[in-house]
């Protein structure tokens, strides 16, 4: 038997589904896999992806081509946090490779790697509309603008 | 100067973001009449033609004239939906507007739906922008209560359903065609033209899409009938104070500049970017005193954009520069069309070989070459905006890519 | 019409249609890899890219509509420069393996690049590699070759309506595949064989078996089932490599099903018999052709003379050609031999003079896609006719609505307006006829199904699937059919099984009709009757008695019991050998000469391609020489055509009586069995493809099918064993337990090695725990 969905997960998704015409379920996917992503630990399973298939009404591949052309959505296991460092060109202007290199010795590890613990996933991002605040950062939903070695010593410092 | 009066006029309120304080200003004033007057839709297109209101998206366009594409009485669903997937290097306006003034782009919506007849709009936000997604349905939630939106709105009889929609990371949805394919659940995939979105837009209905700028400068514009021509600067890179900042259009980059602060550590100005990542670099000495329009920066070989301005000072490596540039849209390119998807990871190869001293004579014509059988050969700008930078790198500073080899 | 002109000449043009379209017509080249004129324009691959005059830059020829006036040139210096441009890019990440890759000498790529590549690639970058996925038995893979063009992703999307291969990842990244590795089941997957147009995807079957340059093409049938696809054969130093489509738009189209393509691969099949064989003392022994022969004929006599001919019957394929079936029932009915049937899967033959003259759609095939409104009724369409259901879905495609009434909830490749679900179709079928008399309503789906049938004002059909046809009702099935036809205006109609029922039935292949429908008043035994109860001898034609009918062992059994069994066939097997007592070998398909009949009653000629295996013969000469041997009158043909003019000179008769039969009420009162024919075990042809045999669909390991509910009445749990029983006959096989079948109903396969000791043709069946 194939994967299904908890109840708080439809629900969810069901909200999404009514911004749509009936016949376009297809078009709540994205907002679902972020729901079922979120729900587990930030990364997709396949039977995940199966799972919003079968709810949602629309072959399985369509699914992957979703879930493998958007960055946001991760396919393999993501540490407990994610961060994504932009490292575009307004960031790089910035200062936003010395921060790289801070935050992957401070990690000890690369960009697409999670620490030993899986605590954090590390990732590059390209630009997140924050220009103005270059060099930034995503942690998880949240924006950190203006970055120096003080406020990333923070940052790690406040996860749990 | 006057700054700031369109899209930012409520940065200065409190809790700006609220349906209070945007009416505090005025807010949702014009929306009101138009419901209570039944304003006559051309009157409303008229007013934005004399404004001469040009969408804000990049390319410009007469949003006047792309709203007389879709007809109030044609028969059947209708849609606008708002581009608020703002992901061109070096933007990040549209971000503002929805942090700190989402009611007037919800109004801006609603106005653009009566004009077009459609009852449904989707704003599609990029993914990452949680803390504005989550204002923007915090305003939604406010204005639906308010009845200014949803079924019957204040008893005029008119409909109009806002959601908003959130895209999952992908720079290509900002392509108007990608974002509807996006928006109908599918891989953001640019989309042949024609059948244009005002014929066969999303769910193959007529639909318009306007930039967020586009359509939050409309309530403004029609209640003063004045700032058809302001425009937000998104200001980056090595200036002592980057920001946005909503001015007239043409004034001179030394304006821009001087309201930005100046040149970071007092540098010397090597070149700007005057439009987004993917618009044609400037050298100095012809950026300084350029008034930023969309025509005036057109004759100079470059373009306006999505008015992200990128200030780049002596001591940048051009060559590093364009190498991250090239990654970006190898990184981004959808992979529907051949020259896109094998041209953008040719030419980031060969600039990180020039890069890292491994670069031969022949390679910096061949990058050459090999963006201009990408330009103007694929289906949607993406491959252009490619091959423009690398073009006009090379164009103003190829002894610095010699100097490599 | 619009005017336009390309590459100077002025061009007639349809509104609406692209400048390629146009540019096709009058042949002027244009390369192209994504477009396919089956298929919606992807524009992706942008090789077609010509120059047109006031354009800002060059536009796909595919995706461009033509216009009042436009210029387009195909050969500009802008057209070629932007074509030359995307050819280089085509090849940059594309492996250049052409000496080691099979689509060599048929590649669309290799032929472009021949005429828009340059001579030396400047890519000095590390190209990119693909990671193979196993797509199963029937395609190979070589992904790195892949261009991207979508084609077969399309495929799966607009044409057989199951998506399977996607497009992941995006950028450079982005790959053709199924994501998860997986076999694609499709019963028509391999057709992206041909749509692929390059090597990323080709035969598995055929991989590394010929170059294309050293085959030589011949035109062919499907002879699979009753639609006749139209295939062209690949034969190289006698033996026939692969299979392709040759293009009909009557019939196929260009579509294949995979069961048409890969049944080459049991043309030499082990099992094929090299010399005439007979029985002595229950030992084989190789003969001579005339011994066998000989040995043959008398023993009939033997058989007719000692018990009387109405104790000697022959069974002959549905899939035998028309000269064949005709041949036989001569030498049959020359020799007083009146049981003589083709109908090894049918269980009601009441009503059998009612039937027309031979099984037709109600509709030509190619019209099926117009029809407004469709009712389906006890069909796996896609799994029973697949070139059927791809038209099916052209027809959902094009604005039909099909319903069905079935047993099970199957998996269509389109939409349904409704379904109901039961076991009891009779029931069913009658509500529906009800519901338009107006006598009663019924389920919501029967509304639903009498109201499209009443209200639509468009073309209408009726089909009956295998299920129906197998039903041992079939009849009353029949007769409410056409009641509903006659008043809705729908069609009636249904595809037979074999590939040359329609030829059984016009050569006289029935006991109770002679060659062209004309009625016999002697009339024989059918099938059912010559298998229920053994007869003392049999003539069997192409038939395995357990595979090929209905009573599964049982039939074997039957024919066992005889005292005399020919066995005329291409290949033999452990119960061939048990039952027969000569066995003479024929010719197979690929080696034969022949006219099929098709489900439109069109004739189409098989011709032999390669040379018969061993010593065996093809059937008609066989036949022939019987018939000398026998001192029969009118068998001095001394070539095939002679026969086929014989049957074609024969005027068919026209009316015949009605099927008035009223349906009788229906109910389930144990749990009933339906006893589906697997894809892959239609014909012993297709039952030795050994690609098709490892396919999901050859269902090789059959299941006791039930839904929940009655899982739950007997007591069972999904994978358990069960044991099925009725009429004194058992089996013991897994459960599994399929929420889509409908309460009450039993599915087990029939024609399977581990479920014929149960005959299907029983259906009122009782599952125990075991």
């Amino acid at each position: 038997m194939s994967t299904q969905l908890p109840q708080d997960i439809t629900t969810q998704i069901d909200k999404f589904l009514a911004k749509f015409p009936d016949d376009q379920r297809q078009s709540a996917v994205i907002s679902s896999l972020f729901v079922v992503q979120n729900n587990n630990g930030g990364w997709l399973s396949t039977e995940l992806m199966d799972a919003v298939a079968d709810y949602i009404g629309m072959p399985k591949i369509a699914v992957y081509e979703v879930a493998s052309f958007y960055s946001l959505f991760d396919l393999e296991e993501v540490g407990k946090h994610k961060i994504y460092l932009c490292t575009n060109i307004a960031c790089m202007l910035r200062g936003s490779k010395s921060i790289a290199q801070y935050l992957q010795s401070k990690l000890n590890i690369k960009f697409n790697e999670t620490t030993a613990d899986g605590k954090v996933t590390l990732k590059s991002a390209e630009c997140l509309g924050a220009c103005g605040g270059a060099p930034m950062l995503q942690l998880d939903d949240q924006y950190h603008e203006n970055l120096t070695f003080e406020r990333i010593d923070a940052l790690l410092e406040e996860l749990d | 100067m006057e700054i700031n009066k369109v899209c930012y006029r409520a940065l200065h309120v409190p809790n700006s973001w609220t349906l209070d304080a945007y009416q505090s200003i005025g807010g949702y004033k014009v929306w009101r009449k138009i419901l209570q007057e039944k304003t006559d839709p051309n009157k409303i297109i008229e007013q934005l033609k004399e404004s001469g209101l040009r969408g804000r998206g990049g390319a410009g366009f007469p949003t006047a004239t792309k709203w007389t594409f879709i007809k109030r009485d044609m028969p059947g669903q209708k849609y606008v939906v708002c581009n608020s997937d703002e992901g061109e290097p070096g933007t990040f306006k549209d971000r503002d507007i929805m942090r700190y003034n989402p009611h007037q782009l919800l109004e801006g919506i609603a106005i653009a739906g009566y004009v077009m007849g459609a009852s449904v709009a989707y704003n599609y936000i990029r993914g990452e922008y949680r803390e504005p997604i989550a204002r923007m349905e915090a305003a939604l939630a406010e204005a639906n209560a308010a009845r200014l939106l949803g079924k019957d709105i204040l008893g005029s009889g008119f409909d109009m359903h806002i959601h908003n929609v959130e895209g999952a990371g992908a720079y290509i949805c900002g392509e108007e065609t990608a974002l509807l394919d996006s928006l109908e659940g599918k891989k953001g995939l640019p989309r042949f033209k024609p059948p244009f979105p005002a014929a066969h837009g999303v769910y193959g209905k007529p639909t318009t899409v306007n930039n967020t700028e586009t359509l939050a400068s409309v309530p403004v514009i029609l209640e003063t009938g004045k700032y058809g021509n302001y425009k937000i600067f998104s200001v980056s890179g090595h200036v002592n104070k980057p920001g946005n900042y909503e001015v007239p259009l043409g004034i001179t980059f030394r304006e821009l500049l001087d309201l930005a602060g100046g040149m970071l550590d007092g540098k010397k100005l090597k070149a700007v970017i005057p439009g987004g990542s993917s618009a044609p670099v400037l050298p100095a000495e012809q950026i300084m005193d350029m008034p930023m329009d969309f025509d005036s920066l057109a004759k100079a070989g470059t373009m306006l954009g999505s008015g992200a301005v990128i200030v780049l000072n002596e001591d940048t490596c051009m060559v590093e520069l364009l190498a991250r540039i090239s990654d970006f849209y190898m990184e981004e390119s959808c992979g529907q069309c051949t020259p896109c998807r094998e041209g953008t990871g040719w030419m980031a190869r060969i600039l990180h070989r020039i890069l890292h001293g491994e670069g031969s004579k022949e390679d910096i014509d061949k990058l050459d070459s090999i963006a201009s059988g990408i330009m103007g050969h694929t289906i949607c700008a993406l491959g252009d905006a490619a091959a423009m930078p690398v073009q006009s790198f090379i164009k103003h500073f190829r002894q610095e890519f010699v100097a490599k080899i | 019409m619009i005017k336009l002109e390309i590459d100077g000449e002025t061009v007639e043009a349809e509104e609406g249609s692209s400048i390629i379209e146009n540019a096709d017509r009058l042949q002027i080249p244009i390369p192209r890899f994504c477009y396919h004129h089956k298929l919606s324009v992807a524009a992706n691959c942008r090789m077609c890219l010509v120059h047109v005059e006031n354009s800002r830059k060059p536009m796909p020829a595919c995706a461009t509509p033509v216009a009042e006036g436009m210029k387009v040139w195909t050969k500009s210096k802008e057209a070629v420069a932007a074509q030359h441009a995307v050819m280089e890019f085509l090849l940059v990440n594309h492996p250049l393996d052409c000496p080691i890759c099979d689509q060599g000498g048929e590649c669309e790529l290799q032929d472009v690049a021949m005429g828009y590549g340059r001579d030396y690639s400047r890519y000095d970058e590390p190209k990119r590699a693909v990671i193979d996925q196993n797509l199963g038995p029937l395609i190979a893979t070589d992904m790195t070759r892949c261009i991207h063009c979508t084609r077969c992703v399309r495929f799966g999307e607009e044409i057989s309506g199951q998506r399977e291969m996607g497009a992941t990842g995006r950028g450079e990244n982005t790959e053709i595949g199924t994501f998860i590795e997986q076999n694609v089941d499709s019963e028509v997957s391999a057709n992206i064989i041909d749509l692929c147009p390059v090597g990323a995807l080709t035969s598995k079957p055929f991989r590394f078996k010929a170059r294309t340059w050293e085959m030589r093409q011949h035109p062919g049938i499907g002879t699979h089932d009753c639609i006749g696809a139209n295939i062209y054969l690949h034969v190289h130093n006698e033996q026939v490599m692969r299979v392709v489509p040759r293009e009909n738009e009557r019939l196929n189209e260009i579509w294949l099903a995979d069961r048409d393509r890969f049944s080459y691969t049991a043309v030499l099949h082990d099992e094929r018999i090299r010399k005439p064989m007979i029985r002595k003392q229950d030992k084989w022994h190789v003969v001579s052709w005339v011994e066998a022969l000989k040995y043959a004929i008398s023993g009939i006599k033997l058989i007719s003379q000692k018990y009387g001919a109405e104790n000697f019957g022959a069974l002959i394929s549905p899939s035998a050609s028309v000269e064949e079936q005709y041949l036989l029932q001569k030498l049959m009915r020359g020799l007083g031999i009146n049981n003589i049937d083709h109908r090894l899967r049918q269980v009601d033959f009441r009503m059998q003079e009612a039937e027309p003259l031979y099984p037709t759609l109600g509709v030509d095939f190619a019209d099926i896609e117009k029809q407004q409104a469709i009712l389906v009724v006890g069909g796996n369409i896609p799994k029973e006719h697949p070139n059927l259901a791809l038209k099916l879905r052209k027809a959902v495609v094009q604005g039909g609505s099909i319903a069905c009434i079935n047993p099970v909830a199957y998996k269509f490749n389109f939409d349904l307006l409704a379904e109901e679900i039961t076991g009891t179709l009779i029931k069913s079928l009658q509500q529906v006829l009800d519901v338009l008399e107006q006598k009663s309503t019924g389920t919501a789906a029967v509304n639903k199904i009498a109201h499209m049938l009443r209200d639509d004002s468009g073309d209408k059909l009726i089909i009956l699937g295998q299920l129906a046809l197998q039903h041992p009702r079939a009849a009353e099935l029949k007769a409410l059919a056409i009641r509903i036809s006659n008043i809705t205006g729908a069609k009636f109609g249904f595809c037979s099984n074999g590939a040359n029922a329609a030829g059984a039935w016009i050569s006289g292949c029935v006991p109770h009709r002679m060659p062209g429908g004309h009625p016999t008043d002697e009339i024989g035994k059918h099938a059912g009757e010559m298998l229920e109860k053994p007869l003392r001898g049999y003539l069997l034609y192409g038939v395995e008695p357990e595979f090929d009918s209905v009573f599964g062992n049982k039939a074997l059994t039957s024919v066992s019991e005889s005292d005399f069994v020919v066995a005329v066939a291409s290949y033999t097997s452990e119960s061939i050998k048990q039952i027969a007592d000569v066995i003479l070998p024929i010719a197979q398909l690929v080696e034969m000469t022949g006219n099929y009949i098709n489900v439109d009653g069109i004739w189409q000629e098989l011709r032999a391609v390669t040379k018969p295996f061993g010593e065996s013969r093809p059937g008609w000469k066989v036949l022939r020489v019987l018939a000398n041997m026998a001192e029969l009158e009118g068998f001095d043909y001394t070539d095939v055509s002679q026969v086929t003019d014989e049957i074609c000179e024969i005027e068919c008769a026209e009316k015949f009586v009605q099927n008035t039969l009223s349906a009788e009420p229906e109910e389930i009162n144990n749990l009933k069995r339906f006893a589906p024919v697997s894809l892959y075990a239609v014909d012993g042809t297709v039952r030795r493809a050994g690609p098709l045999q490892q396919t999901a669909d050859a269902n090789l390991e059959p299941r006791i099918c039930i839904n929940q509910n009655t899982a739950k009445y007997i007591g069972l749990a999904d994978g358990a064993y069960a044991s099925v029983h009725s009429g004194g006959y058992h089996v013991k096989l897994k459960v599994l337990i399929d929420t889509q079948v409908a309460d009450q109903v039993v599915i087990i396969n029939q024609a399977n090695r581990l479920t014929n000791p149960l005959p299907a043709h029983l259906t009122s069946v009782e599952v125990k725990q075991c």
